[in-house]
């Protein structure tokens, strides 16, 4: 049988955009998150948290938008233990965010113990009129669901609030230097349960993503290891919401090959296939523990030190 | 200070600021009434822009922060007050000298009248200093009120119209400082006439303790730190290194405890060759260290008194009770510390964290001095420290001295160097510049000497 190679690519191409969208959603609230000096490496709970409360509330209502807006507030509630924890008790951030990932795990599974076997409603894929005809290019960005489309809105107002408003200034600066901002009026406190909160909330969009979008029902443990694949991610980006985008695209083609060279039926393993995205992540984790290395990604200075005023 | 910039709320008394009473509660209050402070240590965000850091809270929310217009207005600031300063640049890209012109842009630009200064020629070059003063006088020409606090008496002289004189927290006289002179000025610093004090110093040197012959060693960059080093410190003896911070005086300290390796060179504590012995030999053969950083490296600043206290004698017998240690034992000798060295603390059982500057010192000074030693290293032993504790720390090594350990003294100030010391090593980008005798030491030759120029030089 002849393939054709170069529809093949495109539907991968097209594959990796929709598996690259829900961790670009979770990356962009994680960039926020540590920009502000808050490691949550709770992703994976909030994710699940998001993805359940989101199918809940689309299925009960019969509509994903509002499935995806209830996954915002369900993430947002859920980072608010977080916040709590490690912003105002001042707790170290990797327990409470294993803690957290934990917690999803759980509570997802109770919950989601009812909606398993249902199917509910989905964002379907449309083309945009005009962009789909591009070649190549519009098959690949722009024959996909609302939430993908939703996500280039996201993309580049996230850079931009970060990168030109006051706004983003006093987040990077509560990451790089709390004490600076804190000596010049901007509350230390408040921008790191903005940034948590908020990372929450785009983790929950992102796991309702994969619950509205992505497939129409519930999986226990759906997330797949996304919320860890994410913490490399963010890393990989340089803590920049565009380079973001770039870098969930490559593991979302990671994860898109992966499928197709089975579909294809080449005679490589599967298993070694499925590793691809994870051995990316480990890859990148080594790379990236090397502080030097760290310090020249971008990583902010007091990323995961709890602030208190004029402390010894 | 604190006071003045709403960080310590006063008890009693008030302010008035253009002759209305004010209350400072917050440093945000004090930046709206026109107050504006550049701290000795800069609070400034390494990796953002020069205008990043001027604009950083004066705006809120999604408000645009438009870098170009805010540019435009530094650079304006600064050619006005002739604070020159790119910007566009990074904060990590500058000098010390030109952050702190950042620091003080910050303040203009927030429409501060009156400027609180910190010591702040501590910290740069001469050349830095000359222009700062400019820059103050150019201030003070456009109405600028200035505070400048320093100890360096010339350059209030230089610089000041009035000078007000604090001694223990107590407005002790302000004068018109062209009706004064340096000498009235130190005499109501101290409260009586200067009294240049040296500490009695033994007949006799005994024989040579440390021998350093021709060591070097790497700094923590990796970059030579120091470079063929000689020198011998004898029992009884007290050599003073002097020099300007970060010339090797850190790394010097630790190659004599064992600290850090060197690449070069031998080092004889005692008759016995420990060139590339480690830590624990050291201390095993006499060697006590007090070093500069009394948080990080003297303490763990955590645990206990009683801890801390046994932290180098811990695998001596007499603390151990089989393969335990004896914490009532450890316990009595905190508490028999506690009471020689006049350590002020809640309990021996306090962590030390919690300690005052002068009693966490005497606290280390306890531990080190308490076993017996041959070779002492002290590195800024009284920084920081007020007055009573310094003279105690002081006094403590001079007695040291006269039962006959050998003291290497590695201070920042030179009055300190003078009184105590036998002799005074001078170090210079990691060199020794000369050794002279410290009572007959001129602060003139020491002062060229830790600028760079050799002894002969000097005296020749």
């Amino acid at each position: 049988m002849e393939v054709d190679l170069g529809v093949l690519v495109v539907a991968i191409l097209q594959a990796a955009v929709r598996s690259g969208t829900p961790i670009l959603f979770v990356c962009i609230g994680e960039i926020y998150a540590e920009r502000s000096g808050v490691l949550n490496v709770g992703l994976e709970g909030m994710m699940l948290v998001g993805a359940i409360a989101g199918f809940t509330a689309g299925f009960t209502v019969g509509n994903p938008v509002v499935g995806v807006i209830v996954a915002a507030a369900a993430g947002a509630a859920f980072s608010l233990i977080h916040a709590f924890v490690t912003i105002t008790l001042r707790a170290d951030q990797i327990v409470s965010g294993l803690t957290l990932t934990i917690l999803g795990t759980g509570i997802s599974g109770f919950f989601g113990k009812a909606m398993i076997g249902q199917v509910g409603p989905g964002f379907d894929k449309f083309a945009v009129p005009g962009l789909a005809k591009i070649p190549v290019l519009g098959t690949v960005f722009f024959q996909q669901d609302a939430m993908v489309y939703l996500s280039y809105v996201v993309v580049p107002i996230a850079w931009w609030v970060m990168y030109k408003t006051h706004l983003g200034l006093a987040i990077r600066s509560v990451g790089e230097s709390p004490a600076t901002a804190d000596s010049l009026g901007v509350s230390v406190t408040r921008i790191r349960y903005g940034c948590v909160l908020f990372g929450g909330a785009m983790a929950g969009v992102g796991g309702a993503y994969l619950s509205l979008a992505y497939t129409t029902m519930w999986i226990e443990q759906m997330s797949g290891g996304r919320g860890w694949i994410t913490l490399a991610l963010v890393i990989f980006a340089g803590w920049n919401p565009a380079r973001a985008a770039l870098g969930a695209y490559l593991f979302g083609g990671a994860d898109a090959l992966q499928l197709r060279i089975q579909a294809v039926g080449l005679d490589i393993p599967t298993y070694f296939l499925m590793m691809l995205p994870y051995v990316l992540t480990i890859t990148i984790l080594v790379l990236a523990s090397r502080a030097s290395l760290r310090r020249r990604l971008g990583a902010p200075a007091a990323l995961g030190i709890p602030y208190a005023r004029e402390e010894r | 200070m604190n006071v003045l910039t709403g960080i310590y709320l006063p008890e009693a008394g008030r302010i008035k600021i253009w002759g209305e009473p004010v209350q400072l509660r917050s440093p945000k209050d004090a930046i709206e009434r026109g107050i504006g402070m550049v701290h000795q240590e800069f609070k400034l965000v390494q990796t953002h822009t020069v205008t990043e850091n001027i604009v950083l809270g004066l705006g809120s929310g999604l408000a645009r922060v438009g870098e170009e217009e805010a540019r435009d207005k530094v650079a304006e600031l600064s050619e006005r007050y002739g604070l020159a300063v790119d910007p566009a640049a990074y904060i990590w890209q500058l000098s010390i000298g030109e952050q702190q012109r950042v620091e003080i842009l910050k303040s203009l630009y927030r429409g501060a009248r009156i400027l609180l200064l910190d010591e702040p020629t501590a910290v740069l070059t001469p050349q830095e200093a000359e222009d700062l003063f400019t820059t103050l006088r150019s201030m003070r020409e456009q109405g600028h009120s200035i505070v400048f606090i320093s100890h360096k008496l010339d350059e209030v002289m230089a610089i000041s119209d009035r000078v007000t004189v604090l001694r223990g927290g107590k407005n002790v006289g302000t004068l018109m400082v062209r009706d004064t002179n340096p000498q009235a000025l130190s005499n109501l610093m101290v409260g009586r006439e200067i009294k240049f004090e040296t500490f009695p110093k033994p007949e006799k040197r005994g024989a040579a303790v440390l021998e350093v012959k021709g060591v070097s060693a790497l700094n923590d960059r990796g970059l030579p730190g120091l470079t063929g080093l000689s020198f011998e410190v004898a029992a009884g003896e007290i050599l003073g290194f002097a020099g300007v911070a970060g010339n090797g005086q850190e790394e010097l300290a630790q190659v004599i405890t064992g600290l850090r390796g060197v690449t070069a060179g031998s080092l004889i504590v005692d008759g016995r060759d420990m060139t590339h012995a480690k830590a624990r030999e050291f201390i095993l053969n006499g060697v006590s260290y007090v070093p500069a950083d009394r948080h990080g490296v003297a303490v763990v600043g955590d645990m206990s008194l009683t801890n801390n206290s046994v932290l180098r004698r811990y695998r001596e017998k007499k603390f151990a009770r089989g393969p335990f240690l004896d914490f009532s034992v450890a316990a009595d000798y905190a508490k028999r510390l506690i009471e020689e060295y006049n350590i002020l603390t809640p309990s021996p059982e306090t962590a030390v964290r919690s300690l005052s500057g002068g009693n966490l010192q005497k606290a280390i000074l306890a531990r080190e001095m308490t076993t017996r030693h041959k070779l002492l290293v002290v590195m800024s032993a009284t920084r920081g420290l007020d007055v009573g504790a310094t003279e105690f720390v002081r006094q403590t090594l001079n007695e040291h001295r006269h039962e006959g350990a050998a003291i290497v003294l590695i201070s920042e100030d030179l009055e300190e160097l003078r009184s105590l010391s036998d002799r005074i090593a001078v170090l210079f980008h990691g060199e020794i510049m000369g050794i002279v005798d410290a009572a007959t030491a001129e602060i003139e030759s020491l002062g060229l000497m830790m600028a760079g120029a050799k002894q002969a030089e000097v005296t020749g």
